[in-house]
């Protein structure tokens, strides 16, 4: 969406510094001539350039030094000592297990979020309020807020207990499902709604009338959903996925409010390595993994899910 | 025919009830938490409606060492990183929305590359270049990394809201006889205040919000979600749901005043 429509006119360069004239005038005498050379998009865009440059390459090449060398010279020990700790490999599965489980999930919930309002609800504005909160919780407050509904003496608990059911110690280090549970149920509970606004966002450029020709034309609901309207969303639900993907890579502090390191996953482990275990070295190596994996599937998405060109530009 | 139309609309209308109840409960059970005794919060099982709300656990959590200090920071830090992330983000929105330039479109993949990086990448080596520069465990290192956070963001914002401000204003002003820097303060800028009210607004939740990069680069300038984590292991229940619902409560409001802008702003421009 911003690339540059066809319609858009170049102004004159120099528009927005404070010694700008009208281009086909001389430039009057030597006033800032060095300033004027520097053409005003690229004074504009600059700081951000420096900025972005100084505080997202540079540290990204610290940390692989950091990983790969010790106090002498290059080293694999930190790398080693990574593979080889007996959190590393839980922390990867739970990692992907949880991405494996949580992204279908969270998509289908979403879209139905999104086709259950399309159809005008009554409030719908008070129901769209409710689904969006969730955007601005964060990861950890989401994870205390569930804590208190699954905590052993938790909400959960005193629900089934009313109702006269035993209660359940869904987080103990021994139930490792319901732990895996409980963060899943916290997840959707909390990101789903960042995929819900995408999606509807992008419905909301589908033009009706395709879906009207096809309801004329005596197509079902189910027809209508699946050759009409899925289609459309596609470029929405693409960019869904890979910032999800990514984003749910970062899971880290839902599982720490909720199981702490019983339910170990990659950046968790960072921190552990960080803070308690006082080694950058071996925390930036995990840091690197993260940032390998996040890489891979975004390629990977990028490869399986591309819009035939033409259909999007971008 | 009309039996069956009703019985959808009746669907539908528990569908959306049983989401919102979803998305509304836990937040009520995690204010009715913090809004319990100790005392209650001890009973078992928990009572489900607020029959004895008291205020007790909340002004214990507010008590507890460094948590007043760590919500000034996290309000120090969240409102340097709104007006840094303004101050550099705002022009080069105005950029992207105005000119075609040479290295636009790597620029821009710069930017979506850049909101593609984890933060746990960025956090651990920053805490050693902050180190040797003497900004380790400051307010200014957490502003830093957040700031580098929003960025992408508040370019892309930004550059959507000017490119929605009419041109020829801007373009009249300047053949009227002001200095393009007049027309942008006088004209663009007035009409683009909303979105960019909108865009420092999603700036300041973003650094309320986030917990890894803050925990990692201090140790006593803790931000508000930083103490919490930090002192997660050895904290008793009641202080982890106040700490929970302190955290919630911004969001609640927040979203209240953004919720018009949330599609046209998120639903676009976070891709």
């Amino acid at each position: 969406m911003l690339e540059a429509g066809p319609g858009r006119r170049h102004l004159p360069g120099g528009v927005m510094t404070l010694t700008a004239e009208p281009a086909t005038e001389t430039p009057p005498r030597a006033r800032r001539p060095r300033r004027a050379r520097v053409p005003a998009p690229l004074l504009l865009i600059g700081p951000s350039l420096v900025f972005m440059t100084a505080l997202f390459a540079w540290p990204t090449i610290v940390g692989v030094g950091q990983a790969v060398t010790g106090d002498d010279g290059p080293t694999l020990a930190y790398l080693r000592r990574m593979f080889d700790d007996p959190y590393f490999w839980p922390a990867v599965r739970y990692t992907l297990l949880l991405i494996v489980v949580l992204i279908p999930l969270q998509f289908t919930f979403a879209i139905a979020m999104a086709l259950l309002l399309r159809e005008r609800p009554r409030f719908a504005g008070f129901h769209f309020y409710v689904w969006v909160i969730p955007l601005a919780i964060s990861d950890l407050a989401a994870g205390l807020v569930w804590l208190s509904v699954f905590t052993d003496r938790g909400y959960l608990n005193s629900v089934l207990d009313h109702l006269g059911l035993d209660g359940y110690a869904w987080l103990s280090f021994q139930h490792k499902p319901t732990i895996f549970l409980a963060v899943v149920v916290a997840e959707l509970w909390r990101a789903t709604s960042l995929v819900f606004v995408i999606v509807v966002a992008g419905m909301q450029n589908i033009p009706k009338d395709y879906d009207e020709a096809a309801a004329v034309f005596g197509a079902t609901y189910w027809q209508r959903l699946r050759h009409v309207i899925l289609p459309q969303l596609r470029p929405s639900i693409q960019v869904a996925m890979i910032l999800r993907t990514i984003l749910a890579l970062q899971t880290f502090a839902v599982a720490q409010a909720l199981a702490g390191r019983d339910f170990p996953v990659l950046v968790g482990e960072t921190y552990q390595w960080y803070s308690s275990l006082q080694n950058p070295h071996v925390a930036a190596a995990i840091a690197l993994v993260v940032l390998l994996v996040s890489l891979a599937t975004s390629i990977a998405y990028l490869r399986l899910l591309r819009v035939p060109a033409g259909e999007e530009a971008r | 025919m009309s039996a069956r139309r009703r019985r959808r609309a009746v669907l539908l209308q528990a569908a959306c009830v049983a989401v919102t109840l979803f998305m509304g409960v836990p937040l009520y059970l995690v204010t009715l938490a913090a809004l319990s005794s100790r005392e209650s919060l001890n009973r078992f099982p928990l009572p489900l409606l607020p029959t004895d709300v008291s205020t007790e656990t909340l002004r214990t959590f507010l008590s507890s060492t460094g948590i007043v200090g760590s919500f000034l920071n996290s309000l120090t830090v969240g409102l340097s990183t709104v007006v840094l992330a303004l101050l550099v983000g705002v022009p080069a929105g105005y950029a992207l929305s105005r000119y075609t330039f040479r290295g636009r479109g790597p620029y821009q993949l710069f930017l979506l590359l850049t909101r593609a990086l984890p933060i746990v990448v960025l956090s651990v080596p920053l805490a050693q270049v902050f180190l040797s520069a003497g900004l380790y465990d400051t307010t200014y290192a957490v502003t830093l990394l957040h700031t580098a956070l929003a960025l992408p963001t508040t370019v892309l914002i930004t550059a959507a809201i000017f490119l929605s401000v009419p041109r020829d204003h801007e373009e009249a002003a300047v053949i009227f006889g002001a200095t393009p820097l007049q027309a942008f303060l006088r004209i663009v800028l007035p009409q683009a205040l909303p979105g960019i009210a909108a865009a420092a607004m999603f700036a300041f939740v973003m650094s309320w919000n986030e917990v890894l990069g803050a925990a990692v680069l201090t140790l006593n300038q803790r931000t508000l979600p930083a103490q919490v984590l930090s002192t997660l292991g050895d904290s008793p229940l009641a202080f982890r749901f106040a700490g929970g619902f302190a955290l919630v409560l911004p969001a609640l409001l927040f979203i209240a005043v953004m919720r018009k802008y949330l599609l046209n702003m998120w639903g676009t421009t976070l891709r």
